[in-house]
């Protein structure tokens, strides 16, 4: 216990703590509509994309990542959400390639390049999160408040579009919605989330983020508004103990996340199965 | 002037067509089924009608004080609502969202109009309950209302009873002759050609060849009578 509180007064620990609180939030939040919406794995697929883009900053040798990585990780998004009814490649099938393309692509410039000494460490780091987000400086911490910030007012104000998309997209086109804006709205929402969520949990683990909270909670409640908020409620409860567990235990912060998030999973499925479910 | 016209309208996908141009139209008050074979092409009319695919060729005229976005729709189900968790009432309010435009929220009369809604589809009690777990019929009456709050003069419905067992489909067909008589304009694609014959002011039948008409011209028309022996139909 003294230890965590020696932590809990580092200003480095606090920052840590309050972008993943703000990060673990909003991913959940747009988590259940991406789980809705059979996107699951765009998480993942965007993620693999920002590893590209910032491997190619890391190489040009741009000072600020985010400068690139987040409007290319915003395009991907956009291309991947809007190819949905009519295009050649299905959805699943474009996720796994530009994926494994961009990760591939990214390793490979990362090795070409790198004047880095621990090469596979620094891979690591990307791919799993590990401790970067103890080193975050205080500009990216207050580049990530305001962006989540950001994202969850625009969650809020969009909440009852993005409800009417994700139920029915055919009927939402039929009553005249502009269909095609609130996607689009949305998938910058998610690229930028799952920009900011790398320096949380790595690029390889960023779906657990995403989806984990969304399909615990849809385990137990049955309205859409009771799902999002408690997605949003555990999502941040399991960050923050999986953050004090890895404190306290010196383990990698990124995975110990994602398991207690499978533990929350775990947990909820129970609830869900003796309980039949929460009318709500 | 009437409700919808529709002038030479050509129906397919990437300019190949799959009917010969269909013109008819609807007046205020009618009650139009949309019978045809399987693969016809009646879901790709409606979808036309909509604005959800663009026409090859031919006219859709609204007219009579109804607007583009004042249809109410019923769309078959999709695979998405299947384990969607949402709540009955939250399903009914989304209906209001085409006037909503960009405001976030909904406003008072909207919730009361949802409620109104409920209230004639007799779904009130279900208001707290979640969609997915509903029945067949439930789940019907629910996209009903939500298309009732979208609009309150036209009803564009795919197949509303198809998967429902007899008891349920009679109750839906009573619903919607209901609907019809409080002044709504209904037009439905059917397979089921005997209720179509029972509650339909006008038939539309499309296939190989087109046929539009009141209900006694299209059961006197040659198309008509074989379609009818062809279904099995001796009422």
């Amino acid at each position: 216990m003294d230890k965590l509180w020696m932590y809990l007064q580092l200003p480095l620990v606090q920052r840590a703590l309050i972008v993943s609180v703000l990060i673990a939030f909003c991913s959940a939040l747009l988590g259940v509509t991406l789980v809705l919406k059979r996107y699951s794995y765009i998480g993942d697929g965007l993620s693999h994309v920002a590893f590209g883009a910032m491997s190619v900053a890391a190489v040009v040798g741009l000072t600020n990542e985010m400068l690139l990585v987040l409007p290319v990780t915003i395009i991907c998004a956009i291309l991947l959400l809007r190819t949905g009814q009519n295009a050649k490649l299905k959805g699943d099938a474009l996720i796994a390639m530009i994926s494994v393309g961009a990760l591939a692509f990214g390793y490979l410039l990362m090795n070409l390049f790198s004047t880095s000494s621990n090469l596979s460490g620094d891979v690591c780091t990307t791919l799993f999160g590990s401790t970067s987000i103890l080193t975050l400086s205080v500009t990216e911490v207050w580049l990530c408040v305001v962006l989540s910030i950001l994202v969850f007012i625009g969650f809020i104000l969009l909440y009852n579009k993005i409800f009417c998309v994700t139920f029915d997209e055919q009927f939402s086109r039929a009553i005249g919605m502009k269909v095609e804006l609130y996607h689009f709205l949305i998938a910058v929402m998610i690229a930028v989330i799952i920009v900011l969520a790398m320096n949380l949990v790595g690029s390889l683990l960023i779906s657990a983020l995403v989806i984990f909270p969304a399909l615990s909670s849809m385990r137990i409640f049955k309205s859409f508004r009771s799902v999002t908020v408690f997605a949003a409620l555990l999502s941040l409860i399991c960050t923050l103990a999986g953050i004090v567990i890895a404190l306290m235990y010196s383990t990698p912060v990124g995975s110990t996340i994602v398991t207690v998030d499978v533990v929350g999973f775990l947990i909820c499925f129970l609830i869900g199965k003796t309980k039949g479910g929460v009318r709500a | 002037m009437a409700f919808l016209t529709i002038e030479k309208l050509v129906l397919g996908y990437e300019s190949k067509a799959i009917l010969p141009p269909l013109s008819f139209q609807v007046q205020r008050g009618d009650y139009l089924c949309i019978v045809g074979e399987n693969g016809s092409g009646k879901t790709t009319l409606i979808r036309t009608v909509l604005h959800l695919q663009p026409p090859i060729s031919g006219q859709i005229i609204m007219g009579d004080g109804l607007k583009a976005d004042e249809i109410g729709y019923l769309p078959q189900q999709t695979l998405v609502q299947r384990d969607f968790p949402a709540s009955v009432t939250e399903v009914v309010l989304s209906g209001c969202q085409g006037r909503a435009g960009f405001r976030p929220f909904y406003l008072k009369d909207e919730k009361e109009k949802a409620y109104h809604a409920m209230e004639r589809m007799h779904i009130t009690d279900l208001g707290k309950r979640c969609y997915r777990e509903l029945s067949g019929g439930q789940q019907q009456r629910v996209l009903l209302a939500r298309a009732l709050c979208a609009s309150g003069k036209l009803l564009l419905m795919d197949e509303p009873v198809s998967g429902l067992d007899p008891k349920v489909t009679c109750e839906m067909y009573d619903l919607i002759e209901e609907l019809h008589g409080q002044g709504l304009t209904v037009i439905m694609i059917s397979h089921d050609i005997a209720a179509a014959l029972r509650y339909a002011s006008h038939i539309l039948h499309i296939g190989t060849t087109v046929h539009f008409g009141t209900k006694n011209e299209y059961m006197n028309s040659d198309i008509g009578s074989n379609f009818l022996k062809e279904v099995g139909y001796d009422g």
